[in-house]
């Protein structure tokens, strides 16, 4: 079996002094697509947060490799160049930073990485205009500063966009599918699903099973009180969906669940 | 958000030119220049006189509250001497920004005509570029309904000492329906070849019913050492007239730059008024637009940037006095090391002025812990059917907009200055000439560049 993109061992992170990943152990390879659920406040934003780098957030022990490197020993920004990409929950607008320059600057920092040559302003817009309509958005939103005055849903479509340009051998995609409406859903799934191939790897973390109808997942994880409780098939999901998640053995008793059930 | 402000009366008392000051031999040995017109012989005693009464602003003034004039007020008052057009080459002028533009070009050095480095197209259908000194013995009848009235020197001590003493500048008249399509730049040097010595210019721009004009002012310096530069510019127009006016001023480090800007806008005026303040140890910048017309737009736009501890004023009083009128206010500051950015804006809303839509933003970015930014909106609104906001804030450059770029493979430094860059792009963007914007792009970025790392911290 060829090399785990990502292996996690009983990581032990929090932020503000708050212990909330509590052990967590995932391992996920190519061409696997993962989906992690759990109730509200069970880590699964935290998990996201650590694995792309963002400030604020104290790893307390465990490990997280990446492609056999020490992930968290890497800037935020080198992770995105090996290959690691976060559709954000709550994707920030950007005043005056212009979607096309933005993106032709990520696109040329990943290529330069990997020992391509930086495309000109013709060649990228060519190659980004291929995919913009992969996720049905409007062309005129590269014209755009980042996000600003963009809908939720061209928000959260925006960053699939982002992740068609930059080809991420490891997408970690947050609660994207909050917020949207079906027929959105529907687009950013597709856009996704069309992004899988056999030498890369998607962890979907969601709150409801409905996004998991779309993407379908080969392993379900489920994420209470900071630790993994439970991981099965895509059936999991389903299981979830129709008893909720203090229905996962061992996992009536942490403030999420019963906040669930009541 | 809507608010309403009692007017401010100015009750402060002004420290008056002692006998003993640094100005009282100057401004006892004053006479008028032989030859003037008298009406501005009477407007300049009148300017001398109110200096006399008023002397130089305290922070105990109001308006100059957070812009102390210590600095300023002990160099002794010298009027710069006429400098040789020579000390200015060619290379120099063919350095300057907008240099490669089209156009008329008008070097005043040291405060005075410079012929032989300017360059005047002819224009025809009676419009009229030309410097001021010429045109009073040329057009002296175009000149007095405008020149010294509309910027009134009442209770203004640096208008008041420009009155008393500026020197030339330009005058552009533009006749109804007449547009002049390349941009007419007016480029101030001052040679500083005798420190410390104050030079005083004046324009005036009429703009006649649907005229259209771009025009420049640039201001720099040759050398390093201290000066003082006390720069007046009004603007009258008539209906529909539409004039872009852009402001640059790059003196040297330890230069006193003193700027007013007094504009009466006619009915239906498209007024772009854009400040780009980059230099001076000290700049204080006041703009007054009278909205005296119905439906005007006015944009008033504006770059200031400043570090180590150099200090950028910008102190405005829109006062719409017709119904149907939008003025709309932007300045952005970026602040480093020790430097202080000063912003006032005051919009007055006269009664009978309804349907204003008045907005007004500043917003500052500290680019370093010891970074002060010190803002002031007013509202006064004697209307009852208007849109008036303001808005500013003080803040550092966002983490979250960082770690939103990293997480793209941008680096960290990268992240920063895209984000600082695209701030001073909110204001550049607004510029309407596209080869004066990309002038300005590039001169800001590289000025943007010289700053660095530069702190990331937490935002208000």
């Amino acid at each position: 079996m060829s090399q785990p993109i990502l292996e996690i061992k009983d990581l032990h992170a929090g932020v503000q002094g708050k212990h909330i990943l509590r052990g967590v152990n995932l391992t996920v390879n190519p061409g696997e697509v993962h989906a992690i659920m759990g109730p509200n406040g069970s880590g699964k934003s935290t998990l996201a947060a650590v694995l792309a780098g963002r400030d604020g957030y104290d790893i307390v022990s465990g490990e997280a490799h990446y492609l056999g490197q020490n992930l968290l020993e890497l800037d935020p920004e080198e992770r995105a160049r090996e290959g690691l990409f976060l559709a954000f929950q709550y994707p920030v607008e950007i005043p005056g930073v212009n979607s096309t320059y933005f993106l032709k600057a990520a696109l040329n920092e990943l290529r330069k990485h990997r020992g391509l040559p930086e495309l000109d302003a013709v060649e990228f817009l060519q190659f980004v205009k291929e995919r913009i309509h992969l996720l049905e958005l409007d062309e005129a939103l590269l014209k755009r500063a980042v996000n600003v005055g963009f809908s939720g849903g061209e928000k959260k479509r925006n960053e699939i966009f982002q992740m068609a340009v930059l080809e991420p051998k490891l997408a970690v995609l947050d609660e994207t599918d909050s917020g949207l409406d079906i027929d959105a859903l529907r687009v950013v799934a597709n856009g996704v699903n069309k992004l899988k191939r056999d030498d890369n790897a998607q962890l979907v973390i969601t709150h409801y099973q409905r996004l998991l109808d779309y993407i379908v997942p080969d392993f379900v994880h489920v994420l209470c009180g900071g630790r993994i409780a439970t991981s099965g098939g895509k059936e999991l999901a389903l299981a979830l969906e129709a008893k909720g998640y203090d229905w996962i053995l061992g996992c009536n008793t942490c403030a999420g669940c019963a906040a669930e059930a009541a | 958000m809507v608010t309403t402000l009692e007017p401010q009366i100015e009750t402060q008392p002004r420290t008056a030119v002692g006998k003993d000051g640094p100005y009282h031999s100057a401004l006892t040995s004053w006479a008028p220049a032989a030859g003037e017109p008298a009406w501005l012989q009477t407007a300049r005693r009148i300017g001398l006189n109110r200096f006399s009464e008023l002397g130089f602003p305290t922070p105990r003034d109001e308006d100059w509250r957070f812009t102390n004039l210590a600095p300023l007020t002990a160099l002794p008052f010298r009027l710069a001497p006429s400098a040789s057009d020579h000390v200015v080459n060619g290379e120099t002028l063919a350095s300057l920004p907008f240099a490669q533009l089209p156009g008329d070009r008008l070097v005043f050095v040291d405060g005075r005509f410079a012929p032989e480095r300017s360059a005047i197209q002819p224009h025809t259908g009676g419009v009229v570029v030309t410097n001021l000194a010429a045109a009073l013995e040329t057009h002296a009848g175009a000149l007095e309904p405008h020149l010294t009235r509309l910027a009134s020197s009442e209770g203004q001590a640096f208008t008041a000492l420009n009155e008393a003493f500026f020197t030339d500048g330009a005058f552009i008249h533009l006749p109804a329906r007449r547009a002049v399509a390349d941009p007419i730049r007016l480029v101030f040097i001052a040679t500083g070849c005798e420190p410390g010595a104050a030079v005083f210019t004046r324009n005036l721009i009429v703009a006649g019913a649907a005229s259209q004009a771009t025009v420049i002012e640039q201001y720099i310096s040759l050398g390093t050492d201290p000066h003082v530069t006390n720069a007046v510019t009004e603007l009258a127009t008539d209906d529909g007239a539409a004039i872009e006016h852009m402001r640059l001023q790059d003196e040297n480090e330890s230069a006193f730059h003193l700027a007013a800007f007094h504009g009466r806008l006619g009915r239906s005026t498209n007024l772009n008024l854009h400040s780009l303040a980059l230099g001076a140890r000290l700049s204080r910048y006041n703009i007054r637009a009278c909205l005296a017309g119905e439906g005007i737009e006015a944009v008033l736009n504006g770059l200031y940037l400043a570090d180590g501890q150099r200090l950028a004023d910008h102190h405005m009083i829109v006062d719409h006095a017709q119904p149907n009128c939008a003025s709309h206010e932007y300045f952005n500051g970026i602040l480093a090391d020790k430097s202080k950015g000063v912003f006032h804006g005051r919009i007055l809303v006269r009664p009978g002025a309804q349907k204003t839509d008045a907005k007004q933003t500043n917003k500052n970015m500290l680019l370093s812990d010891e970074a002060t930014a010190d803002t002031k909106p007013q509202l006064e609104i004697y209307a009852d059917d208007v849109k008036c906001t303001h808005g500013a804030t003080i803040g550092q450059l966002h983490p979250e907009h960082i770690f939103y770029l990293r997480a793209r493979g941008i680096p960290l430094e990268t992240a920063r200055r895209m984000l600082i860059h695209a701030f001073a792009g909110e204001i550049i963007d607004r510029v309407r000439s596209t080869p004066i914007r990309s002038e300005l792009d590039q001169i800001v970025w590289d000025r943007l560049e010289r700053h660095e790392p530069v702190h990331v911290g937490a935002h208000n």
